[in-house]
């Protein structure tokens, strides 16, 4: 039989990076292809090679029902018949559902106008192969996220695709929504639609999947149907890995006492697309780093912006023994909490100021007499942080912009600990920057934990959370799913938790 | 990464370490502006021996002096990420409250302060819309923009008020300091005064953050709501203080004072280099701007040519000047 699409000897470099090294992929019509491998591991980059987001490195063809072909863009590859449902829904929430089912590709009438008729007669066909009993005259903003999940399904099948790509389709949906999706993809399977299923969840992945790929560090590691494999298996050889020298001997500096501690930590207002975070009970001690891993979707950013105080919170914190009320981040700064954003260009930097002005943002106090900044003052600590920390940009008054990812973290991390504050979080210290400045990332903060901060890292890198953390807090699904002691926390084990 | 390591770093070695007196203190943005003010300066001059005399230097001061300082005012508000749209009623309301002091027979100390009360009210009810409310500083101004205009009608009845004021209040408009008059001399002194808070104030910095990236700048504990509301404040003042100065210099607060002035202070501070998307401008710069408007309306005038061109001239100089701004960050990237 020929496969519906078949991708041969893909690679694809990135500066310095080779994200995708020699992978094949074969996926055939009405055959659900899970995608398994950890972060970083190239599942994006692959499916995005195949919507024609990226083009591959010379040498690698990919051809439909035997047909090389270019794929030139989105566009032509939805027109090839290959759609994608990003885990961000891409929807106009203002427009309703069968406007957003036919945003682009609107029927028209003899006059040149949008024929509304037939297009909610088509939506309503198109809702109705699906099950979906919704008007189609429904605002999309009135729609849970599980329903525009369904949207986005129905718009692909709206252009007569033959693969659908789904990008962690339940990372924020309900237990109810979960089972109600996959029913859809059964009954797509059944009218010989082709899905790619990419899930962090493994579970997911051995109720639906008919084969399974896995990728590892960019290679394909196997291909194999889904009755060849166990769970522990498929585990194994998505993690198995020598955990490199680079993360060196760990050393606990952990003490008995606490310095923060929550008590049913509750989040007040959960967005509709977040998880809804509860109960988390914790404490944390000088000179400790505590690691929190959790799959995309499952709260561990939230519990953090609890702490921060940019989300509203019930429950308690105890910060050195003394109950806080934490309304803003001011105030949580104010009681020796500093935070290192995930997302550091959104929230941490701001770019078009140099390197000096960034570090000092957080505690330009320190360098002011009266409230005129000494600069001479404030210039020397920041040389001070930009050679310790090895920042690499050419002056300190380069704007951050111009730096590479992993100095800017650098910069994100400098003003934090600058501040010297008591706690400090770490959100993905280290996503998206290479191995070396990784490491010296690793190393400064084990520093600063043996000079006695507490630290947590919130990282989905499981590697990195083993090599640095005294113990670790698996979230699942809002709640925390395990407190494991470094011994017991192997990568194995730690997935157990997270997927369990 | 190592590669985009090296491509991130475009500044040549000596750039570097040469960071001379003139670079930090005024940046390179404000430099082509200069530039080209005294580039059309300089045109001007051999167009028409009128331009070049000092007499006529100090009396384009004078004129655009008032849109220069509010355009400091307004710098402040567009480097937030926000918009003052209510400068010129701020400015026209507050030079006729100061008229109706006098006229009610106030001492000069109180009608001055009734006046620049006036800009602080408008100012930080401006600012209590945008942070507590959560209004776009758009409509917000829009709005006080409106009932400005409207009080003012409203106390005149349209009939411009000229009472008799002491001799000293004269001076702040029409009075010389040697051979500057007052209100460039101001101006003077109010560039200089916001210029340092601007660069070596905590204040300043905050605003910075403010408009670059405010989610960043409140995660690092700024209080960028209260910033807001201090750089609406402060553009009410410094435009109130603009309608006292015009006041003093023309005697008569009329009803149509200000009308419109908002457009040209934008347009001073979008010359001078400031984005409206925040986080970029200076004060200087949109002196600057202030200045390089002001005299292609005199180069207008002087070299005969149909005034009414002179809005179009403007126009188009505001076009072309934000456009090479635009087009050089675009081809640095």
């Amino acid at each position: 039989m020929v496969p519906f699409l078949e991708m041969h000897n893909i690679s694809k470099t990135f500066p310095g990076v080779k994200a995708l090294n020699h992978v094949d992929l074969k996926l055939y019509a009405g055959e659900v292809h899970a995608i398994a491998g950890e972060n970083g591991a190239g599942k994006s980059t692959l499916m995005k090679i195949m919507t024609g987001v990226f083009k591959a490195d010379p040498g690698g063809t990919i051809s439909i029902e035997g047909e090389p072909v270019e794929i030139r863009d989105p566009i032509h590859a939805r027109s090839l018949g290959i759609s994608i449902i990003y885990q961000e829904l891409s929807m106009v929430e203002n427009l309703n559902i069968a406007e957003n089912i036919f945003l682009g590709n609107e029927p028209l009438n003899r006059a040149g106008f949008v024929d509304y008729r037939r297009m909610n007669a088509k939506a309503s066909q198109v809702l109705a192969q699906l099950d979906l009993d919704i008007d189609p005259k429904t605002k999309v903003s009135e729609l849970s996220i599980g329903q525009k999940q369904m949207i986005e399904i129905a718009k692909a099948i709206s252009y007569d695709s033959r693969i659908i790509v789904m990008d962690e389709p339940t990372a924020s949906l309900s237990q109810h929504e979960t089972e109600t999706l996959i029913n859809l993809i059964h009954a797509l399977r059944a009218r010989n639609i082709g899905i790619v299923y990419i899930s962090h969840r493994l579970e997911e992945i051995f109720e639906i999947a008919d084969h399974v790929t896995i990728l590892r560090d960019g290679v394909s590691v196997d291909s194999l149907k889904i009755e060849a494999v166990t769970r522990d298996i498929l585990v194994r050889k998505m993690v198995d890995r020598e955990l490199s020298e680079l993360y060196g001997d760990h050393h606990s500096h952990a003490t008995d006492t606490v310095v923060l501690s929550t008590r049913n930590l509750t989040l007040k207002r959960p967005s509709l697309h977040g998880a809804r975070v509860r109960d988390i009970q914790f404490d944390l001690h000088k000179g400790e780093i505590l690691g929190f891993f959790g799959l995309i979707g499952s709260g561990r950013t939230e519990i953090m912006e609890m702490i921060f105080g940019i989300r509203e919170y019930t429950g308690h914190i105890r910060i050195n023994d003394r109950p806080a009320d934490i309304r803003d981040p001011g105030t949580a700064i104010r009681l020796g909490i500093g935070f290192v954003t995930e997302d550091r260009k959104g929230q941490g930097l701001v770019l078009d100021m140099t390197v000096r002005e960034n570090f000092s943002l957080t505690h330009l106090k320190q360098y002011c007499s009266a409230t005129f900044i000494n600069s001479a003052k404030e210039g020397a600590r920041c040389e001070d942080f930009v050679k310790t920390l090895g920042i690499k940009t050419p002056s300190i008054e380069q704007k951050v912009v111009n730096l590479s990812g992993g100095n800017q973290q650098k910069v994100a991390i400098a003003k934090w600990v600058a501040r010297r504050p008591q706690i400090l979080i770490v959100d993905e210290p280290t996503r998206g920057i290479d191995v070396g400045a990784k490491a010296e990332v690793h190393a400064l903060l084990e520093e600063l934990a043996s000079q006695g901060m507490a630290i947590i890292v919130v990282s989905s890198d499981l590697p990195e959370i083993i090599a640095i953390s005294d113990r670790v807090i698996v979230i699942k699904e809002g709640r925390i799913g395990g407190i494991l002691s470094r011994e017991e926390a192997g990568e194995e084990q730690i997935m157990q938790v997270a997927t369990g | 990464m190592s590669v985009a390591d090296s491509s991130a770093n475009p500044m040549p070695a000596k750039a570097r370490r040469g960071r001379t007196i003139w670079s930090s203190f005024i940046k390179i943005r404000e430099l082509n502006v200069l530039a080209a003010l005294l580039v059309i300066g300089a045109l001007i001059s051999f167009a028409t021996p009128y331009f070049l005399t000092v007499d006529n230097l100090m009396g384009v001061s004078r004129s655009f002096s008032l849109t220069a300082i509010m355009a400091i005012g307004m710098v402040l508000v567009i480097i937030t990420g926000g918009i003052d749209l209510s400068v010129g009623s701020v400015m026209g309301l507050a030079s006729l409250i100061t008229a109706l002091c006098f006229d009610q027979g106030m001492s000069m100390p109180v009608a001055i302060s009734a006046g620049l009360g006036v800009g602080v009210v408008f100012g930080g009810f401006n600012g209590v819309l945008i942070t507590v409310i959560g209004l776009p500083p758009f409509i917000a101004t829009l709005g006080t923009l409106s009932i400005g205009r409207g009080m003012m009608y409203m106390i005149t009845h349209g009939v411009p008020l000229t009472p008799d004021v002491p001799d000293a209040f004269v001076e702040i408009g029409q009075g010389y300091l040697g051979v500057i008059p007052i209100p460039v001399v101001l101006l003077i002194v109010l560039t200089v005064i916001f210029s340092i808070i601007m660069r070596q104030t905590r204040f300043g910095r905050h605003v910075y953050a403010t408009g670059g990236n405010e989610h960043a700048a409140r995660l690092s504990g700024v209080k960028t709501d209260r910033i807001k509301l201090y750089v609406y404040m402060l553009s009410g003042l410094i435009s109130a203080f603009a309608g006292v100065i015009s006041f003093s210099r023309y005697l008569s607060a009329e009803p149509a004072s200000g009308f419109g002035a908002e457009l040209n202070v934008i347009a001073a501070a979008a010359i001078g280099g400031a984005s409206l998307a925040g986080g970029i401008g200076s004060v200087e710069g949109a002196v600057i701007g202030a200045a390089l408007a002001g005299i292609i309306a005199n180069g207008v005038v002087l070299m005969n040519i149909d005034t009414y061109a002179q809005q179009a001239i403007t126009g188009a100089v505001i076009i072309i000047a934000v456009s090479l701004d635009v087009l050089r960050t675009k081809f640095r990237r």
